[in-house]
């Protein structure tokens, strides 16, 4: 069984980790935005109704924080212990981004939530909302500097592999830094987490209303975050298009596992909504006699005609692979310089693969016995090849595929939910201009079932970008399975456990403060 | 007269900390964590795997083993 073995267990544990502390990110960046708008509020007017109602947002703030916070250094232990081969093949590149977020949450962060939490009719009121600001802005910082380092494992640039060291090395900080994946997942991630934050303050004081208590606050409270809530929405909708436009061009597989495509052609459609079939299987390659046109990819599907092609490339005939044909290659495609090339067959990418694997062991041979002469031709086989050296540690072809339904999925739910929220933002928008929230009870009913939704959403967009990109840790350069430490498999399954009984006992104290503070309300 | 800076930096965190209430058992709840996840698991549970090899061309030489073998 997958989750048995080392290397399941090792992604489990990771996986696990990853979602626990993506349960307080997004809600620490999105409201960190509110309470600064809130409190501007306060400083502009001088009314001390906002000074109180951002006193309370910040009350719910700091308990989010003070749980998630440090949550994120577990990860960084699971690199060097259970990840050793792929944090040292990343070499400084993944530690750079890492170190500055480092940094940045360490000074800007703890200076200035000092001054936010302690410095109220200490310090002047301008400088508490810059500080309030400041803080807002480091969360939205340091997201920026783990997103730089994710978008780097996505779509791997301004490197250079050193073969002395196997270990790739930063030469253009400023291309790692601005690469547009990387842009396009801060945008993407940050407008998600200010939706969540709106979402959550929405629920929140939806609550309030329904016990008919803090009305004036709760309603107040819901129009600023449904306004900036739905603003996010559709940045978070503009760059969900960017997204989608540079995984087809980047990372293709990701793609046809997140429409549940297997054989395209010129106008893919998009599938709206779909259950797949899941007896589909690769035919073309494991069953030839049977033929892959006897196993339908949908049980039942809405497609939208040449949907895929329009969104990934802005036009109606394009071919957007599906997964039998990055399988089997031999179709056109333009890269990001704008050529024209034709896609290599996943056979002949797993070739050259292991001639890079090869050339780099033949290259410490040679080192290792002076011969010149055996280096540089190594390491000529070495460059030629080394963009496809993560196909050599496949097995077979298929294994390039991720889980196609958990990503096909999760991609649905991700949209729905974001449709979901445009119309209950907007509604919320609505019916508190028109002073009808409190006589629209279904509603408030609905604002409280729509944080766990929005939790669900926000995951969800995590395991389209994960387990969509799988089998690579560093796309088309290492794989999963080439990443994992040498260390045994029951003490990868003692500290799953161990982080799960952690994590579960730190999310009870969360919801059992965060309850207790909520029942109490601003006035306390 | 005005306190020196360093004092009355002391002071604004000492004062802050004082009148705590919640931020008391959250404090605690971080330092706990902190304490578990850096004395307990850090030590005993998630050493680095390279961190038996003392030079960094032992580290390479260990990887480009496994990554080639």
């Amino acid at each position: 069984m997958f989750l048995a073995s080392l290397l399941g267990l090792s992604r489990l544990q990771f996986a696990l980790t990853a979602m626990f502390h993506w349960i307080f990110v997004p809600l620490t960046i999105g409201l960190g935005i509110i309470i600064a708008i809130m409190e501007t509020y306060y400083v502009r007017t001088g009314n001390e109704f906002w000074k109180r109602t951002t006193k309370f947002w910040m009350k719910i703030f700091a308990i989010n924080f003070a749980i998630g916070v440090a949550t994120g250094i577990i990860l960084e232990f699971q690199f060097g212990t259970n990840w050793s081969n792929y944090s040292w093949f990343v070499g400084d590149i993944f530690g750079a981004p890492l170190a500055i977020e480092g940094i940045f949450a360490f000074f800007l962060e703890s200076t200035f939530f000092a001054i936010m939490f302690f410095g109220w009719n200490k310090v002047s009121k301008n400088v508490h909302l810059l500080s309030t600001w400041l803080v807002a802005i480091g969360t939205i910082l340091s997201a920026l500097w783990i997103l730089v380092a994710n978008a780097w494992m996505q779509y791997p640039v301004g490197m250079e592999f050193n073969p002395d060291t196997a270990r790739n090395e930063m030469v253009d900080f400023w291309a790692v830094a601005l690469s547009p994946v990387a842009l396009n997942k801060f945008i993407h991630t940050v407008s998600n987490c200010f939706v969540h934050g709106g979402v959550v303050v929405v629920g929140i004081s939806s609550w309030y209303l329904l016990r008919k208590r803090e009305e004036e606050f709760a309603r107040k409270s819901i129009r600023i975050a449904a306004v900036f809530g739905l603003i996010s929405l559709v940045v978070l909708i503009w760059s969900g298009d960017g997204s989608a436009y540079h995984v087809a061009k980047k990372q293709p597989m990701k793609l046809a596992a997140m429409e549940g495509l297997y054989i395209s052609k010129p106008g893919t459609p998009i599938v709206a909504f779909g259950i797949l079939n899941p007896n589909k299987t690769i035919a073309r390659l494991e069953s030839d006699s049977l033929g892959y046109a006897l196993e339908k990819p949908y049980l039942f599907n809405i497609s939208i005609p040449q949907g895929l092609s329009l969104l990934v490339d802005r036009k109606l005939n394009t071919f957007v692979p599906g997964i039998e044909d990055i399988i089997q290659g031999g179709y056109t495609y333009v890269d990001e310089l704008g050529n024209e090339k034709v896609a290599l067959p996943v056979r002949e990418r797993m070739k050259r693969g292991k001639i890079a694997i090869d050339a780099l062991a033949l290259y410490h041979k040679a080192k290792e016995a002076s011969d010149e002469e055996g280096k540089a031709l190594a390491l000529g086989e070495l460059k030629e090849n080394f963009s496809h050296f993560g196909y050599g540690f496949i097995e077979k072809p298929t294994d390039i595929v991720p889980n196609v339904p958990l990503t096909f999925y999760a991609f649905r739910i991700m949209v729905i939910l974001g449709g979901f929220f445009i119309a209950f933002l907007g509604l919320a928008i609505y019916l508190e201009r028109r002073a009808l929230l409190s006589r629209n009870r279904w509603f408030l009913y609905l604002s409280i079932v729509s944080i766990p939704l929005v939790y669900i959403c926000t995951q969800a967009g995590w395991i389209v970008a994960e387990v969509g990109r799988q089998p690579w840790t560093i796309q088309d350069l290492l794989t999963t399975g080439a990443s994992v430490s040498g260390v045994s498999t029951s003490s990868v399954a003692t500290t799953t456990i161990m982080f799960f009984v952690l994590f579960s006992v730190l999310l009870a104290a969360e919801l059992t403060i965060l309850f207790k503070v909520i029942k109490k309300g601003p006035s306390a | 007269m005005k306190e020196p800076l360093v004092k009355r930096i002391w002071l604004f965190y000492y004062e802050g900390f004082k009148s705590m209430t919640l931020g008391k058992t959250l404090w605690a709840i971080i330092l706990i964590k902190l304490f578990i996840m850096f004395f307990v698991l850090k030590l005993f549970f998630f050493k680095s795997e390279l961190s038996v090899y003392p030079t960094k061309e032992e580290k390479s030489k260990h990887v480009i083993e496994k990554l080639t073998e």
